[in-house]
């Protein structure tokens, strides 16, 4: 049994932050500050033949203007992943061409933002034009080639081909797909689509720097990878990494959204150059527009099947509008494939093809459920399609043809982030309990049996029941690394520093929950640190699910380690051997059935450690790399109405069973399902990116984009259920990303059950709803 | 110019011009607890009180509210005496990232002073102007139910 670990133990920044007491990035200030404002492009494709800033730079106020005239030509990825990173280098901070609408021109440093925001007016730019390439189903036949002579290419040696259009291919087989699905007797294909979306953290992006008082460069910024940024700024910027520090303070949500390295090398360069403090933060319009988004995708799934409903052969074929930067374009791709594929590992002969294509609309980037939520959306709907087709009941299929304890998929080996998979044999699953008690909870089979007899017969206002299958991963196997360190004090409390980020999904609290169950010491004893590049030692940082999982594993080694210490120095001063004692209540004692009771407390082994006899430091540090990437499991249950006169789909009832281990923190891990099924339900219903002709995002604001509130949810119930993961800490695996992927398939599900009708593509607006019954 | 304000029961004198928003002021001036997602009344991360009503301050000026009360969520309790709203967000789970919780305590706290006893869809609807990508609003909810729930028992003053 636990004492601290699965325990709904307060987030221990909380109290700071429903005060208004925790700092963000625009929260810090300095004497002297520049105000940063950068000028993006109004095309969606042009060529800039002249940028004249005399005339800005006249205005009294403005200190530095940085664009292609003054600031070096370095190709970079503004993808903040792992070096090499599998994005291509395909970015320019400041370039001569502008390939999307919020394309990068040129950023004005003045002494207040208004002067900073008059001198952008100021800039004379001399453009011409160039025609876009806005459809995405259109790029790699297209004349018009996104990255020209531009010299992008792949960081690592993976197929890229920029005059074609392509930022990124993946194809995996088991079997022989073509075979089986030419003798097949029942056959589906179908095509869908999924929409741009906004990540939306209710902070916008930003970065502070200044020089501290020995000439370095620190850098508070909002983001999800703080060793990432410091490693290119340092290649951006050209700043060597010795000089630069980053912190991420407290940050206002990420969702892969701020796994982007976009303000802090401007800030930086700001600074750099002036010597002064230098704060950048995005407008909203800017975050919808600048910054990154949830690729648009077009998923062909062909699937054979026997009339017992067995799948014989499955082929998912994903194209990925990548936009005009390929960040994440690969991995993401991969993601759709290796996070779906797996789930019915039985199928014989399975195939992925991918391809991410360039085009002159805002670039894709890292988004919760990263290339999985788009891809399940055909896949839930494909399965129950073939479930409708062979009289199968989902949840039973489901049940019998999942990926189970103690078995594989060809597909992780197949299918890695940039380079091969890594085989792996599934070691918890609770799936099988997730749709029982899902289902039972729901009550699927009487409302399914309700609404499949003729119930919604001649009724304006249809009912409908559906669900899905989920699986996502944690951490990205032998490529991501975290580290821990711990730290004694005098008065038995502990330092706990981790470069982790804590992005509000409580990582702070849950890696101090693990440090205390080690260690035996309630969790307010952790004084945690974390997300500081000179104080914190390396992590990957905050994506692929990744955080409890494998930061967990190193916290747990490390305190491991301190346990260690802290027995042997017990032993000492009790005068017994270290196998005769063990650790209870922040104390050494002497093991039950030890002739005399001996105890000695935390505070006075630190203290003879520092004072007294053979003195040193406690402490320690470990570092943890996964070789494998369990994968979280859930089913999702949705009842919907659809009036068949407005289109409007309202969900009423929502039922989430979830596996991700050992849930160290219940509240914590009931909050991430429950944030991520909001916004899963308001993406495959309202959001999306509405375009103008030439490019030019129309809905970016809040209110025009649609971001639900609380009236706009329905109940929603999330069940945790259990499984032990060896590999993870405690038992634990990830929860952050797998919910998002549920809504689509599941609400598209119900829909079928309402009306007979299919929804290929999403949002399933009121148009498109009547649309969809009409046709 | 200088502008008396009555700010959190405190009269500060501050310097400002005539078209800054309150919220831009209130930044400025160090009151970074009100925190600032749009800049255009859409999100109601910079919601204060005014006279005891919800106003999301990017959208007023500063000058309008010069006569008036003015209160951030640190003017209803602070980290070392928090408001049992505050309490209870925290250990509730209402809390993700926290940049929403500010103004969506200070709308839970408006809320439960009108009406003692709201229903789960009002308290969804008093909220309503308040943006939060985190949570999903559930646990968000069930912290105003809980709050007033516990206010009612012990009859705690909503103050
Ligand atoms: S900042 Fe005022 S409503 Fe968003
Ligand atoms: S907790 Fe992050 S926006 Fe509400």
């Amino acid at each position: 049994m636990f004492k601290y670990v699965k325990k709904a133990v307060e987030k221990i920044d909380g109290l700071a932050l429903v005060t208004g007491n925790e700092k963000y990035t625009d929260d810090f200030s300095f004497d002297k500050m520049l105000y940063v404002s950068v000028l993006h492009s109004g095309y969606a494709h042009a060529q800039i033949e002249e940028l004249d800033d005399s005339a800005a730079r006249k205005i009294p106020g403005v200190v530095e203007i940085l664009s292609y005239n003054n600031v070096n030509t370095i190709l970079y990825t503004t993808a903040g992943q792992g070096f090499p990173e599998p994005s291509p280098y395909d970015t320019i901070l400041f370039g001569k061409t502008m390939r999307f609408v919020g394309d990068n021109v040129c950023a004005v440093a003045a002494e207040t933002k208004e002067i900073a925001d008059i001198a952008l007016k100021k800039i004379k730019i001399k453009y011409k034009r160039l025609k876009p390439l806005l459809n995405f189903e259109q790029s790699d036949n297209s004349k018009i080639i996104i990255h020209k002579n531009d010299g992008a290419f792949p960081k690592i040696p993976v197929y890229y081909d920029a005059s074609k259009n392509i930022a990124a291919m993946v194809e995996a087989e088991a079997g022989d797909f073509e075979k089986a699905f030419g003798e097949s007797k029942n056959k589906i294909e179908k095509n869908f689509y999924v929409s741009y979306a906004s990540h939306c953290a209710l902070e916008p992006h930003a970065a502070v720097s200044y020089i501290d008082n020995r000439g370095r460069l620190v850098i508070i910024s909002t983001t999800q990878v703080p060793f990432h940024v410091r490693r290119i700024v340092s290649h951006v910027a050209e700043i060597p990494i010795s000089k630069i520090r980053v912190i991420k303070p407290r940050i206002g949500g990420g969702f892969g959204g701020k796994q982007e390295v976009l303000l802090e090398p401007i800030a930086a360069l700001v600074t750099w150059r002036t010597k002064r403090p230098a704060k950048l933060v995005y407008s909203r319009k800017e975050v919808f527009n600048s910054t990154r988004t949830r690729h648009q995708y077009k998923t062909v799934f062909k699937v054979g099947f026997q009339d017992n409903g067995i799948i014989t052969a499955l082929h998912l074929d994903a194209l990925e509008n990548s936009g005009a930067y390929g960040s994440h374009a690969l991995t993401v791709l991969s993601n759709a494939g290796s996070k779906t594929l797996p789930l019915l590992n039985k199928i014989e002969n399975l195939k992925f093809t991918g391809k991410g294509v360039y085009t002159n609309l805002p670039c894709g980037g890292a988004y919760r459920g990263y290339g999985a939520t788009e891809a399940y959306f055909g896949y839930g709907q494909i399965i129950d399609m073939v479930c409708e087709a062979t009289n199968n009941n989902i949840v039973e299929y489901y049940k019998k043809w999942s990926i189970k304890s103690g078995e594989t998929s060809p597909i992780f080996k197949a299918l890695g982030e940039g380079k091969e998979g890594v085989a792996m044999t599934i070691t918890s699953s609770s799936l099988e309990e997730c749709l029982e008690t899902g289902s039972k909870e729901f009550h699927w089979n009487e409302k399914k049996k309700l609404y499949d007899s003729n119930f919604n017969k001649g009724k304006r206002i249809k009912r409908g029941v559906g669900m899905a299958a989920l699986m996502q991963g944690s951490a990205i196997p032998e490529i991501d690394m975290a580290s821990a360190y711990i730290k004694m004090n005098d008065d038995g409390s502990f330092n706990l520093n981790i470069g982790a980020t804590d992005l509000g999904t409580g990582s702070d609290t849950i890696l101090a929950q693990i440090a205390a169950e080690v260690l035996d010491v309630p969790v307010e004893k952790f004084i945690v640190t974390s997300s500081d590049t000179d104080f914190t030692p390396f992590d990957t940082g905050a994506y692929a699910s990744s955080t409890t999982y494998l930061t967990g594993q190193a916290v747990k080694k490390c305190a491991e380690n301190i346990k260690e210490q802290i027995l042997k120095v017990g032993a000492e001063i009790l005068g017994v051997i270290q196998n005769e004692v063990e650790i209870e209540n922040e104390q050494v004692i002497t093991k039950p059935g030890f002739a005399d009771f001996r105890k000695i407390s935390f505070a006075e082994i630190c203290n003879y450690s520092f004072y007294q006899n053979n003195q040193f430091q406690i402490q320690a540090t470990a570092s943890h790399v996964s070789p494998k990437s369990p994968p979280p499991f859930a089913a999702h249950f949705v009842e919907i109405e659809v009036d068949t006169f407005t289109g409007i789909i309202k969900v009423i009832n929502y039922v989430a069973a979830v596996d991700c281990g050992t849930p160290i923190n219940p509240i914590l891990a009931e909050g991430q399902a429950e944030g991520a099924i909001v916004n899963g339900i308001s993406y495959a219903l309202v959001e999306n990116y509405y375009f103008s002709e030439y490019g030019k995002l129309l809905n970016d604001t809040f209110g025009k984009y649609g971001v639900y509130t609380a009236s706009d949810i329905p109940p929603i119930k999330v069940i945790l259920i259990d499984s032990y993961e060896e590999t993870g800490p405690f038992g634990a695996k990830s929860i952050s990303e797998i919910n998002i992927n549920g809504p689509l398939p599941a609400i598209a599900n119900a829909f079928f059950n309402a009306t007979g009708k299919r929804l290929f593509k999403s949002p399933f607006t009121p148009e498109d709803v009547l649309k969809v019954l009409k046709g | 110019m200088k502008i008396k304000f009555n700010i959190n029961s405190k009269i500060e004198e501050l310097e400002i011009r005539p078209d800054a928003t309150l919220l831009n002021v209130l930044r400025d001036n160090g009151f970074t607890e009100v925190k600032c997602g749009c800049s255009e009344g859409e999100c109601g991360a910079c919601i204060v009180l005014i006279d005891d009503k919800t106003v999301n301050s990017c959208q007023v000026l500063a000058m309008s509210a010069a006569s008036k009360k003015i209160k951030t969520v640190k003017g209803i309790g602070t980290l070392h005496n928090p408001h049992l709203l505050q309490k209870i967000f925290a250990s509730t789970g209402a809390d993700q990232c926290g940049f929403c919780s500010p103004g969506m305590v200070l709308s839970a706290y408006s809320l439960l002073k009108e009406n003692p006893n709201p229903t789960e869809k009002e308290i969804a609807e008093a909220l309503d102007g308040n943006l939060c990508r985190c949570t999903g609003y559930v646990k968000i909810i069930e912290a105003v139910r809980r709050t007033a729930q516990i206010m009612n028992e012990n009859l705690i003053s909503r103050e």
